[in-house]
């Protein structure tokens, strides 16, 4: 018979769904909750004002440090203006976020959950205005448990009220990342902003106040991925938000403090009172543990207050408790194969990330042969190809260029959408920070072309900064008949 | 398999009582909430059932509350984008084309619709991007019969060539050999004359007799030296791009019995505003002047 499975143990039939059991969090203090406090107002703080950040980029250009313009199609990161086409440095930050995370994780366990995630984040700020209006743990529950009274109306009121200006606030700066903050902030309040920016507003006020305000922790336990396979990033050797079992137990206590009875836990619950997602730390490594050591510094009160050792619950790993159980010393293994691979996968992916990000081309050439004609015959015999140029200028100059050609015979250019005469070479001006569309015209005297065609190389000199661009492009002719 | 209800002793979670060699499968229930999430977009599929058309019926479907219909909301861009269309046809029609091409945003208007406009009426004919046929011509090089400058091209798309138009451009080759005007060896001797200008004549014929025939009946129209005279739409002899063909067939086919083309007068059918962004498109093909 299987030891876990006890057959004898058979339940009465129950529902296939349950209820929530509403998590009352106890307030605490102590060196993890400062951090986390710190943490919090930290993320806070850079959210909401950095769409504020000003960036001078010159004129007719936004001036904001960070915005994601989708409208126009381009990416302001401080220094660095992105392209459609240099999406891939975006998806290569996506990674290298990913890559971070995992060795992080394989190292330190889920400290992004515990500390920097946006749900950990506002969840946090929403209770502790829980708690300024409603008290603390013990008030809130007698209350909500108790009548309708005038006192419980004006706070309940009241918190719905602030969480969801709050929540408003949240979903107004999340707009403010994709239009230039204070253009909208003026255009939503004179009601001549664009029903998209009402529309995201209120979509992500209203997730804000519904998630960190209702959902919270069923958030990270039923809808989030990441604690379902972050598993597959730590191991015994990371160092996790840990109880020491074999310093606890048997958890207890009795009149006389005995401590020979029991082991330190005094089975207190302070640890299950402040814990955010409701769990019970002392049931080991859990799912819905987000590791953010609340209960460290809960029962830390408990420890000193009772006059014992303190730090029953820890940072450790898993394989250190085991070897404390049986009255061993273990080292720590932070440095093992899962995080050297970790590691040398985020150095590889940072520094491609930061050579494209150096190296990109700030002026894209393409020379396209236009599919008919592929070849107009001349009066006199010479033969004309056209092509349509395109020119990005990702400067934030305006550049003109001088596009030549080399390889045919008695070679010609012009760009007759612009001026019909033919000359040595065609001057084409771009304006900062865009495109330039032109269709050119090729004329020469090719001769015989066995195949007909050959290929004729473009050449675009930059008048001021003098960079030069090459592009190879076919030039089509009668084909020569075959001996 | 056993159908029994058990509970797993460590997280006290009831298992689903299935066993595959000795794994039991926990059956956490869900919380309730998800349930209602559930139901609330089963509500919501039903207000947009109602809102919007939805059920198909035997003979027509449920149009909804809201009365929307993409069909209508397509017809409404669609006349918009008319209007602005007519409204941009009506400023190209009152600016002069001269100087249509020196205003950007003009000119950015007539090549869009010009080459629309194109595709849609002159391909069939000329080609796409006027890559022209035996008997259409070529717009991209540099021949022209009756002259590549913008105003040119205009009055040509206007009035068409030998069209009903009362100014439509009128020329007539006679044919010199079906009137009986020049005997067959004639006619051949002229074909090799002229061809000695784009070299299918082999080096080293007589061409004397020709010479003398063509001065006498072509040099009128053609030119001297077959330069061609775009005043009578005769196109020039002495280059490498021909109408109706260029081996000495050809030829002397064209000028025993001459093809001539016709082309409509556009204005028949088109508005001002249009034609002249259509010339300007044809304009900029490569052959303008």
């Amino acid at each position: 018979m299987n030891a876990i499975h006890d057959r004898e143990k058979v339940a009465a039939p129950t529902s296939l769904y349950t209820n929530r059991v509403k998590v009352y969090t106890k307030d605490v203090y102590g060196p993890v909750r400062s951090a986390k406090s710190a943490i919090m107002v930290f993320c806070l703080v850079v959210y909401y004002t950095l769409p504020w950040l000003r960036w001078d980029r010159g004129p007719g250009v936004p001036n904001q440090a960070l915005l994601l313009d989708l409208w126009h199609e381009r990416f302001y990161l401080f220094g660095s203006v992105l392209w459609p086409q240099d999406i891939y440095l975006l998806t290569g930050l996506l990674i290298l976020g990913a890559i971070s995370l995992f060795l992080v994780t394989s190292l330190f366990g889920r400290l992004w959950c515990g500390y920097a995630c946006p749900q950990t984040v506002w969840t946090d700020l929403f209770m502790t205005v829980e708690r300024w209006i409603e008290g603390d743990r013990n008030s809130r529950m007698r209350r909500d448990a108790g009548l309708w009274t005038r006192d419980k109306l004006w706070r309940k009121l009241a918190k719905h009220w602030l969480w969801f200006w709050i929540a408003f606030w949240t979903g107004g700066a999340w707009i403010m990342y994709f239009v230039n903050a204070p253009v909208v902030v003026v255009e939503f309040w004179t009601l001549r902003a664009v029903p998209d920016v009402y529309f995201f507003t209120f979509l992500f006020a209203t997730t804000t106040y519904l998630l960190a305000g209702w959902a919270r922790e069923q958030v990270c336990t039923y809808m989030c991925p990441w604690p379902r396979f972050q598993a597959a990033m730590f191991d015994e050797q990371s160092i996790i938000v840990t109880y020491q079992g074999w310093r606890g137990e048997p958890r207890g206590h009795d009149k006389q403090n005995n401590i020979e009875t029991f082991g330190d836990c005094v089975d207190c619950n302070a640890c299950v009172h402040v814990c955010p997602t409701g769990i019970d730390i002392r049931n080991g490594v859990q799912l819905e543990c987000i590791n953010c050591g609340l209960c460290i510094d809960a029962c830390n009160h408990v420890m000193e207050k009772m006059d014992r050792a303190p730090w029953l619950i820890t940072w450790d790993t898993l394989a250190r408790q085991e070897a404390r159980a049986v009255g061993r010393q273990e080292k720590l293994h932070l440095v093992r194969p899962r995080s050297i691979i970790y590691f040398a996968a985020f150095l590889l992916c940072g520094t491609l990330v930061l050579v494209g990000l150096l190296t990109r081309a700030t002026t894209n050439l393409s020379v396209i042969h236009d599919r008919a004609p592929l070849f107009v015959r001349l009066k006199d015999g010479g033969i004309r190809n056209a092509y349509t140029v395109k020119i990005a200028n990702k400067t934030q100059n305006g550049a003109t260029y001088v596009m030549s050609v080399s390889g045919l015979a008695a070679q010609r250019l012009s760009l007759p959408e612009q001026n019909p005469a033919f000359g040595d070479s065609v001057h084409l001006a771009i304006a900062p920070g865009s495109v330039g569309d032109f269709r050119l015209i090729l004329q020469g005297r090719p001769g015989d072309l066995p195949d007909g065609r050959e290929t004729v190389a473009f050449t675009l000199l930059n008048e001021t900064t003098h960079q030069i661009l090459h592009y190879r492009a076919l030039f089509f002719a009668p084909a020569a008949a075959k001996e | 398999m056993s159908s029994k209800i058990e509970k797993d002793a460590i997280s006290s979670t009831e298992t689903t009582g299935h066993e595959w060699d000795g794994l039991r499968e926990l059956d956490t229930p869900l919380p309730k909430w998800w349930l209602y999430v559930l139901y609330a977009t089963m509500v919501w599929a039903a207000v947009m059932c109602l809102l919007y058309p939805s059920v198909p019926g035997i003979r027509g479907y449920w149009h909804g509350l809201l009365g929307y219909s993409t069909r209508v909301e397509a017809m409404r861009d669609w006349h918009d984008m008319q209007g602005r269309h007519a409204e941009a046809m009506a400023q190209i029609a009152a600016t002069p084309i001269d100087k249509v091409i020196t205003d950007p945003k003009l000119m950015e208007t007539a090549l869009q619709s010009g080459r629309i406009t194109f595709a849609n009426n002159c391909q069939p004919c000329h080609g796409q991007s006027g890559t022209g046929r035996l008997g259409y011509p070529v717009l991209g090089d540099d021949v022209w019969l009756w002259g590549g400058k913008l105003t040119d091209i205009e009055t040509t798309i206007t009035h068409g060539v030998r069209s009903p138009d009362t100014q439509a451009r009128q020329s007539v080759m006679p044919s010199f050999g079906a009137d009986n005007i020049l005997k067959p060896a004639e006619i051949q001797a002229v074909a090799d004359y002229v061809g000695v200008w784009w070299g299918v004549t082999p080096a080293g014929t007589d061409v004397s007799a020709g010479a003398r025939i063509f001065a006498d009946n072509c040099a009128a129209c053609h030119g001297d030296k077959g330069q061609g005279v775009r005043d009578f739409g005769a196109p020039p002899l002495n280059a490498h791009v021909h109408l109706y063909g260029d081996t000495r067939n050809d030829v002397v086919a064209q000028v025993t019995h001459p093809r001539m083309g016709v082309m409509p007068n556009w204005n028949a059918r088109l508005d001002t505003g249009t034609i002249r962004s259509v010339a300007i498109y044809v304009h900029s093909l490569g052959g303008g002047e």
